[in-house]
């Protein structure tokens, strides 16, 4: 004990001892706060239970609600067509995408509220590895979020494949990945608990609802078309409904005509893809230049 | 730097904010390995001092250096050599102590090698081992400090910061951190600095430097400090104090401070002084109490004004009723 208090007395006297690379302990940085996320998320399985019931919730009821009050001369039920509750199946897994992204990246406001921000913020990191840790950190929990949902699948007659699963896992990433930046962009800007409640029902509600994920973005009013064009998740949404549907032995037809449109084209998925990217990337600069202002 | 061993140093530091100036002009030093006490009421500029030193703001005007290197021109690497426990929580009570200190460092580069025998050290050190995989949530107050202390500690820095460590926590508690301090600094050879509003806290301190509206109205050892008052502290209460005050200037000429009902002057000899008064007073005395100087008085006599425990005492408890709250929410 007295020798390792000696030397270490004796590093101490050395000022200049070890010069740290930032750039290094940055990307450590990024890790371990993407790490303690998934730690947070994992050990707290009542939220985890809790954040499963609200979708099943959301499936069952709504979904078999409106199947039996949505005619056939709707675009469901028509003869082979879709019912409602596989319609809105794929939809609602970008709705736990979607909040458990913000919610997750949003965690920053709790932590700046309980102090645990100040510690990382003091460390000798650069504070770009903070936002992007936690845009990481609310990424990696939605897409779980989100496809743990696809055990669901065989209840609400929907068939998956290995290919389709292969292909929503990227398109779950990019969805989350889009929506947690979001969500770390707008926490940056946020000092208190006190404007979650004004993001929760002003941004997070109305970008849900305009998503596509309740019904389909077709032969809407001009405005509503407009708005859901608008709204990023729309982008994400749409292609996981396209591949959820793609293997239930139906004609592609008939998933195209949920498909979201501009102008009256189709989407491709890839360009989807692309737009969800293209979001995430200027969502997290953003997050990443308001982490960098000091304060 | 001015002094050989000179750990901090501050010149002329300024904070500004709009028209309000929270520190006045701070010139310190801080010698290497001592324990150093920064004594002053709430909203005197402590917090803002110690901010400024911890780079967490730049000063309006002025210049620190910590550890040799400047504050305003390499943040970061003042930060990897110092050790931060602040006034408020910033531990993630989520997660259990152990992990709190995992968490640390790897955010402040601790070698890979090294991170869990530091860790370790550090958890028997503040006696925190046999708690060390339970989660933060459920330590006592003074278990959560120790262990932000053992965070501090983590990455060696050559000075540990620490705001108001005491605050909020029980005597015994307070004292039990106090042990662990001064056993820090003998072991690791580390430069402690402090803020407190508690007087008697202050007395553990190798130096102390009473700050009272943004500016240090005296620096010295405690017993330095004390000599500064001279004598005796002898207090009395009268019912009619106002008449007694006015006698005892004129009389015998001292001049009393008014402190509620008490009336608080300093004589060289106590002795001698109480008899002459208790003879020639004639408003009456309800009690007499004597006593050696204490830091409460050198505050007292350098402003005028007690330092009132009664206040942060409310502060305190709302304090812990907020985080109560807050806590039971998340």
């Amino acid at each position: 004990m007295s020798a390792k208090a000696t030397s270490a007395g004796a590093a101490q006297s050395t000022p200049a001892a070890m010069p740290v690379d930032i750039r290094m302990a940055s990307l450590r940085a990024i890790y371990i706060i993407w790490y303690r996320d998934l730690l947070r998320y994992w050990r707290d399985r009542w939220r985890l239970v809790a954040s499963l019931a609200q979708p099943l919730l959301f499936l069952v009821v709504f979904g078999s609600g409106l199947s039996s009050a949505l005619g056939r001369d709707s675009l469901f039920g028509a003869s082979g067509g879709f019912t409602y509750i596989q319609f809105v199946y794929p939809g609602i897994i970008g709705m736990a995408i979607l909040f458990t992204a913000i919610f997750g990246a949003m965690s920053i406001v709790w932590d700046r509220e309980f102090g645990f921000l100040k510690e990382v913020l003091v460390a000798p990191i650069d504070r770009w590895a903070v936002a992007i840790g936690k845009a990481l950190g609310g990424t990696t929990q939605a897409m779980i979020q989100g496809l743990i949902l696809l055990v669901l699948a065989p209840f609400v007659g929907v068939k998956l494949n290995v290919l389709t699963v292969a292909e929503l896992i990227p398109l779950a990433a990019l969805l989350a990945f889009g929506l947690s930046s979001f969500g770390v962009a707008l926490a940056s800007t946020m000092k208190s608990l006190q404007g979650f409640q004004v993001v929760m029902n002003f941004l997070m509600m109305p970008m849900f609802f305009l998503s596509g994920a309740l019904f389909p973005l077709t032969n809407l009013p001009g405005w509503m078309t407009v708005l859901t064009r608008l709204d990023p998740a729309s982008y994400g949404i749409d292609p996981l409904r396209r591949v959820v549907l793609s293997d239930s032995g139906r004609s592609s037809a008939l998933v195209e005509r949920f498909a979201l449109t501009i102008n009256g084209h189709v989407l491709a998925i890839p360009l989807e893809a692309g737009i969800m990217l293209a979001f995430g990337a200027l969502m997290l600069g953003i997050a990443v230049l308001m982490f960098q202002r000091r304060d | 730097m001015t002094e050989a061993g000179a750990v901090i140093e501050a010149d002329g530091l300024v904070k500004r904010y709009g028209q309000l100036e929270a520190v006045r002009g701070i010139d310190l030093e801080v010698r290497r390995g001592e324990i150093f006490g920064f004594l002053g009421p709430n909203g005197a500029g402590k917090s803002t001092t110690i901010s400024i030193l911890c780079t967490l703001l730049t000063p309006s005007a002025g210049s620190a250096h910590v550890a040799g290197i400047d504050v305003m021109r390499d943040p970061a690497r003042v930060r990897q050599r110092i050790g931060l426990v602040f006034q408020d929580p910033s531990l993630d009570d989520q997660l259990t102590g152990r992990e709190n200190l995992e968490f640390h460092a790897f955010i402040y580069s601790v070698p890979a090698g090294e991170r869990d025998r530091r860790i370790d050290e550090m958890l028997a050190l503040l006696q925190l081992t046999d708690r060390a995989s339970s989660l933060v949530r459920t330590y006592s107050g003074g278990m959560k400090r120790r262990l932000e202390i053992a965070r501090g500690m983590l990455h060696q820095p050559q000075v540990l910061f620490l705001d108001e460590p005491t605050l909020g926590l029980d005597p015994q508690t307070r004292q039990s951190i106090w042990t662990h301090l001064n056993q820090l600094r003998d072991s690791k050879g580390i430069t402690i600095f402090m803020t407190t509003h508690y007087m008697d806290e202050a007395e553990f301190c190798d130096r102390i430097a009473i700050i009272d509206r943004g500016k240090i109205v005296a620096l010295g050892t405690p017993d330095e400090l004390k000599a500064m008052v001279g004598g005796d502290v002898v207090t009395i209460t009268s019912s009619r104090p106002g008449e007694a005050a006015a006698e005892i200037e004129s009389v015998l000429g001292v001049t009393p401070i008014r402190d509620d009902g008490s009336l608080r002057m300093e004589v060289p000899d106590a002795k001698v002084f109480v008899p002459r008064l208790v003879r020639e007073l004639s408003a009456p005395v309800d009690t007499v109490t004597l006593r050696r100087p204490s830091l409460d008085d050198v505050f007292l006599k350098l402003t005028g004004r007690a330092i009132r425990d009664e206040e942060a005492g409310t502060k305190d408890q709302m304090r812990a009723m907020a985080s109560r709250w807050m806590g039971r929410r998340r």
